[in-house]
């Protein structure tokens, strides 16, 4: 199991996938706002995720969980 | 044919039996443990780097009467590479795992002062266990102990280039060669740099860790930053080498040499690379590759905060050191360790007369409690002292957004740039537009009860504040010194660091800045 993490701290700005859904590597899961930019989060990994963590407007740290992909 | 050995010959027999036994290097054995790690004696190594594999070799009858320590595990020599002379010492770690004893210290100490006297660059091939402890009073605490090889390498900081080809471990007080390098390229899965081993780790504190999650080279390329640039093989390791060693002169007093020009990658224009939207990433290599010759990017600590671009590459054949943010990674925002790359790749390029280009897209330096505690604002201090006083060539161009101290890391106005180029989607402010609103009219817009209002008075505010950041009012203002279209950004660049190439600033006397660390 890959957990997608938060680089750095800022808001979540927009969730793009739900649980149950395959995605791809290189897919963007998750984007933050931080700073005024968009941050994208991306999935190194192919696979089925697991669960969310976030929703729209949640502040996050940096390092925070944001998501699970099963591989 | 029979000869008849005469006097001379016997001699002769006898040297070459002595010279061959040095070359053989340690036991069978090691050279067998070198294969199984993928590594390379010591001597194939020196020959791969070596023009023509040609090198002269001083010391080479250290401790050859010991019997089993060959050239007391070091090899010091001078040698060519790209047609400069250099000088390299080079760790043997089939003698005794490379470490160090009294002769071996002695060796590496006249190799850098040889490589003071002639003014040439000075490489260190490490490969080292490090001190041999039952030999500890001969090469530790003397005047002339392993300390010394750290003292000659901060003074010969910055008078030549200093490089470090990590192959093995580099432990425990060796572990300060690499950090005193001007740039450390590490092997993967075979270099580690450490104080103390997992063993003792374990010992010691009762941490039980791998060699690899500790030291490794992958590790110290991406978190510690002790690393710089991060190989599969020692052949690659070797050949970036010298790559990196075609960007800089032989010490500080001359310029590096210029090469052909080669025209940049075909590729998308600045133009469609770049977008209007302030906040959307993209990614500033490919709009690098559309400013340098082709291939000629040297990346400096690619895996190392990453939201900031350091590395060398020539533009019409010009060597130049960039600096850019990456809106892809975390924004392009400056972070602690973002700063600490900078603040040391400027030094870099200043001591040894690259000229420096900026290429700023940055919302500023990251805020919030965690970077407060880490301590970003004496950070940001270091990369702003380094550039500030860099006295080489330094363009700065405003990419998109500059706000706030990130205006004032990418050479800002205020700190001398030779030219504040911005481009037309260049936007300069103490904050960005939405937090700059917020910030004066907070109150305000929270006192408007109506929604439609409240949108209409924030984006009638917005207007206002984007016509007073326009980039055309601050040219007018002189506050930016030319706007020009990204298409002809390569050109410009070019014509520009030729004009600057004669630049002299001196500092006003002093003994040296106070560094913030």
């Amino acid at each position: 199991m890959t957990q997608l993490k938060a680089a750095m701290a800022g808001t979540v700005f927009t969730v793009n996938v739900a649980v149950g859904e395959e995605v791809q590597a290189g897919q963007v899961i998750i984007v933050l706002e931080s700073m005024k930019m968009e941050i994208p989060v991306e999935t190194e990994v192919a696979g089925k995720v697991t669960a969310i963590n976030v929703q729209v407007g949640d502040f996050v740290n940096e390092e925070d969980v944001l998501a699970e992909i099963e591989a | 044919m029979m000869t008849k050995l005469t006097g001379q010959t016997v001699y002769n027999e006898k040297l070459e039996k002595r010279i061959n036994e040095v070359f053989a290097g340690g036991q069978q054995k090691y050279h067998d443990k070198l294969k199984e790690q993928n590594k390379l004696f010591v001597r194939d190594r020196l020959k791969l780097l070596f023009d023509d594999g040609q090198y002269t070799e001083d010391g080479r009858f250290a401790n050859c009467e010991a019997g089993d320590l060959p050239a007391d595990g070091v090899v010091t020599a001078m040698g060519k590479v790209n047609g400069q002379t250099v000088c390299v010492m080079a760790n043997d770690s089939t003698v005794k795992a490379g470490s160090w004893g009294s002769r071996t210290v002695e060796k590496i100490i006249r190799i850098q002062e040889i490589a003071e006297k002639n003014r040439v660059p000075m490489l260190y091939l490490v490969d080292s266990a490090g001190a041999r402890i039952t030999d500890q009073l001969d090469m530790f605490p003397n005047r002339r102990g392993a300390g010394r090889i750290f003292h000659n390498q901060v003074r010969l900081s910055g008078f030549i280039p200093q490089i470090c080809l990590l192959f093995g471990p580099s432990a425990a007080g060796g572990a300060y060669i690499p950090a005193f390098c001007d740039i450390v390229i590490m092997v993967e899965g075979n270099a580690s740099m450490y104080l103390g081993s997992p063993r003792m780790a374990e010992k010691v504190i009762g941490e039980k860790v791998t060699l690899e999650e500790m030291g490794g080279a992958k590790m110290h390329c991406s978190v510690s930053g002790c690393g710089d640039v991060l190989v599969e093989s020692e052949e690659i390791a070797i050949s970036e080498a010298r790559r990196y060693l075609e960007f800089f002169p032989a010490n500080f007093t001359e310029k590096p040499s210029l090469k052909g020009s080669i025209e940049a990658k075909a590729g998308r224009t600045l133009e469609e690379i770049i977008p209007e939207n302030q906040n959307a990433p993209f990614d500033m290599y490919e709009a690098i590759d559309a400013l340098i010759d082709e291939g000629s990017f040297f990346d400096i600590k690619k895996l190392f905060a990453p939201e900031l671009i350091t590395g060398l590459a020539r533009i019409e054949g010009q060597p130049v050191g960039i600096i850019a943010n990456q809106p892809k990674v975390k924004g392009g925002v400056l972070f602690v360790d973002s700063a600490d790359k900078a603040a040391k790749f400027i030094n870099l390029c200043d001591a040894f007369s690259i000229p420096l280009l900026f290429l700023a897209d940055v919302p500023g330096f990251m805020i919030g409690t965690k970077v407060e505690r880490d301590g970003i604002i004496r950070h940001g201090a270091k990369l702003i002292m380094a550039m500030s006083s860099a006295t080489v060539p330094k363009i700065s161009v405003v990419v998109r957004k500059a706000y706030g101290a990130g205006l004032y890391a990418m050479a800002g106005p205020a700190f001398e740039p030779d030219v504040c180029i911005a481009l037309p989607t260049a936007q300069i402010a103490v904050m960005g537009p939405e937090a700059a609103v917020n910030a004066v009219y907070s109150n305000k817009i929270e006192a408007i009860e109506d929604p439609k209002e409240k949108i209409a008075f924030v984006q009638a505010k917005h207007k206002e504040y984007k016509e007073e950041i326009d980039i055309y009012k601050m040219a007018s203002e002189l506050i930016i010194d030319e706007i020009i279209a990204p298409s002809n950004l390569r050109e410009v660049l070019a014509d520009r660091f030729r004009f600057y190439s004669t630049k002299e600033l001196p500092l006003p006397p002093k003994k040296h800045p106070v560094y913030p660390v």
